[in-house]
């Protein structure tokens, strides 16, 4: 079996700060993650791999930096990295990079396509999705479960708000999936020592096939008016005790707090 | 000159971190508490190749660096010393002396599996009347034609009731002094071999330190480690290449403190206002920091030492001096930035101060490390 993971780089904060001009991500000075529900998504393909034998390729879109992530996959047991990195694809949305990297995935053969449900920069959930769509591929989106059956089919959980869909896909398709779902594997030792021993692919659209119209920012439609972030809460904690519990409770993390 | 951590290191980092982090903290104070030692994050460890990091691929290991290796004791240290001292003992002081001294034999039978994790090692030196003296070593091994028969005690062995491997130290002929003792490697459950009383300790609780009892101990011929009569020279180059492992856990210790004080006075608030904010927490922070830093660029320029080959024993000792005496003045000064609270046992500062402690003490002391500081600066 061959399965393509997309992976992204993305900044590792949830304090995203925004260049009030252009409207775009300031990435500089923040460090820079694998996409969690990406590394999600390349834990369950390592898991395929690890019950029936695949080979994984790891596929991302970005700039020369990006090398990292790619390294991180091989360290973790990926086979294959290539990172799609040209001029041409600067500026492009969604719409624009999921072009970009189906053309990618056209180039290469594959069983199945595993993207993450959406990065933690953008929260569009769209590239996956697009992707099928460009390459005509059956798609689930928001995986939680996927198992290979004996027919060669997937049965696939796909996690909605208030309910749970079994799926079982035929053929090649395309899985978009939640990183709560697929606990990623550590690093192996060995896996690090030779990341920088192998060979990470770069290539530029001359790789791909492609219509100049649909890359980078003249094959970006989207237009953001505006961005902004989220004023920040802290997550509360959900207890279920008696009233007098409660009151020691609430008195018990104050004093943890300092606050009394 | 780089000082920085290498592409490789960077990516090392972020996964001995994360382990450390997610597996290891939360372990740490029941560990301390029970008094117990972690055998799951041993197997976890294993799984992951951080048993045998600095050992050559051949031999099952990871084909990393020891500067690798020192960041995996530093970073696990940083969270649990314990953890820290079961993987530096493992790994300097009986993996390293049967890679340095071993046959192709002894390699190909005993590295394989302490590299995987799946047996644990030990090395066994210290007496009842021989610590710091070395030398006076009272175990004995007898040539017996096909086998070599040992009897007497050792003491303070870490790792031990979990060990499958010791390297034993033992008098082979006591009229050579030093050039009478040879080393050995020993296996669990080898006649006439058997695990003592276990200590309790002051810190580093979880490690397990027993007594190693042989009583007409039967090892195999072809077990003795390297030549005849090298044993003392084997055990002092095995120490050197361990207070590298010692002065990483100890950096670690003192990184954790740092973390711990960092996080704690940002928070504590008296006199209306962070206790970060006033002035002497700030001073007394820095001159911590300085001195945390100045002791990893020890341990790093040791480590790079023994990873190019060079001569590295003053640089192992000055390390391990330096960094011991800073995780203890780094702990016992985060006890005092916690106030009350830091003598309690609800934060883990009182247990970095107990652990801090031993990194002062074995492997050899504080005052053999500054001997042997002094030999070398003194020579000719």
């Amino acid at each position: 079996m061959n399965i393509i993971v997309c992976i992204k780089q993305v900044p590792d904060t949830t304090e995203i700060k925004i260049d009030p001009v252009k409207g775009t991500l300031i990435r500089e000075g923040v460090p820079s993650i694998m996409n969690p529900d990406d590394k999600g998504g390349l834990e369950l393909a390592l898991r395929l791999k690890d019950q029936f034998g695949a080979n994984v390729t790891v596929v991302s879109m970005g700039p020369p930096q990006a090398d990292v992530i790619m390294r991180e996959a091989f360290a973790m047991g990926a086979d294959r990295a290539i990172l799609l990195s040209d001029r041409k694809f600067a500026g492009s949305d969604t719409l624009a990079t999921s072009y970009a990297l189906a053309g990618l995935c056209r180039s290469l053969d594959y069983d199945l396509i595993i993207a993450g449900r959406q990065a933690i920069d953008g929260d569009t959930a769209q590239v996956g999705p697009e992707m099928a769509e460009h390459l005509g591929l059956p798609q689930v989106s928001y995986v939680a479960d996927a198992k290979l059956l004996p027919n060669g089919n997937l049965l696939v959980h796909k996690e909605n708000e208030d309910s749970v869909q079994v799926l079982e896909v035929e053929g090649k398709c395309l899985l978009t999936v939640l990183a709560s779902a697929f606990e990623a594997r550590y690093m192996t030792v060995s896996g690090i020592v030779e990341a920088y021993n192998k060979e990470v692919e770069v290539w530029g659209a001359d790789k791909i096939d492609y219509d100049e119209t649909k890359l980078g920012l003249s094959g970006s439609p989207t237009k953001v008016f505006q961005s902004f972030p989220k004023a920040m809460k802290a997550p509360g904690e959900v207890h279920e005790v008696s009233e007098e519990e409660a009151v020691e409770l609430i008195v018990n993390k104050l004093k943890e707090k300092h606050i009394i | 000159m780089d000082f920085s951590y290498s592409k490789t290191e960077q990516l090392f980092l972020q996964m001995i971190r994360s382990f450390a982090e997610n597996e290891v903290k939360p372990l740490a104070a029941e560990v301390d508490d029970q008094e117990r030692f972690p055998i799951e994050t041993v197997q976890k460890m294993g799984k992951l190749g951080i048993m045998g990091i600095p050992i050559p691929k051949q031999y099952g290991g990871q084909g990393g660096t020891v500067q690798m290796y020192i960041m995996a004791v530093e970073e696990l240290s940083r969270v649990c010393a314990t953890t820290g001292v079961i993987v530096s003992a493992h790994t300097s002081l009986c993996m390293a002396p049967i890679l340095e001294n071993g046959t192709e034999e002894q390699k190909m039978k005993y590295l394989p599996k302490l590299a995987s994790g799946e047996w644990i090692g030990a090395f066994g030196l210290t007496e009842p009347n021989a610590g710091t003296d070395a030398a006076m070593q009272q175990t004995t091994a007898v040539d017996a034609g096909d086998k070599w028969i040992l009897n007497g005690t050792k003491i303070f062995i870490t790792n031990a009731s979990y060990a499958n491997v010791f390297i034993v130290m033992a008098m082979t002929d006591k009229s050579k002094g030093t050039k009478g003792i040879s080393a050995f490697i020993v296996e669990k459950g080898m006649k006439g071999f058997s695990i003592g009383k276990k200590e309790l300790k002051m810190g580093i609780r979880g490690s397990a330190t027993c007594e190693l009892i042989f009583e007409n101990c039967e090892v195999p011929k072809e077990n003795l480690l390297g030549p005849l009569g090298k044993g003392f020279t084997i055990a002092m180059k095995t120490l050197d290449g361990g207070r590298i492992g010692i002065a990483s856990q100890a950096l670690g210790i003192a990184q954790g403190a740092m973390d711990e004080t960092v996080k704690y006075t940002k928070e504590r608030k008296q006199f209306g206002k962070a206790i970060a904010q006033f002035q002497n927490t700030q001073f007394q922070m820095a001159d911590l920091k300085t001195k945390v830093e100045a002791a990893r660029l020890l341990v790093r320029s040791a480590a790079w030492k023994k990873d190019m080959g060079l001569p590295y024993s003053p640089d192992a000792a000055m390390a391990k001096l330096f960094a011991a005496e800073t995780a203890m003045e780094v702990t016992t000064k985060a006890v005092q930035f916690h106030g009350g609270y830091g003598y309690t046992r609800e934060y883990p500062v009182e247990r970095m101060m107990r652990d801090a402690k031993i990194t002062e003490i074995y492997e050899g002391t504080s005052e053999v490390q500054r001997m042997v500081i002094a030999a070398q600066l003194f020579k000719k």
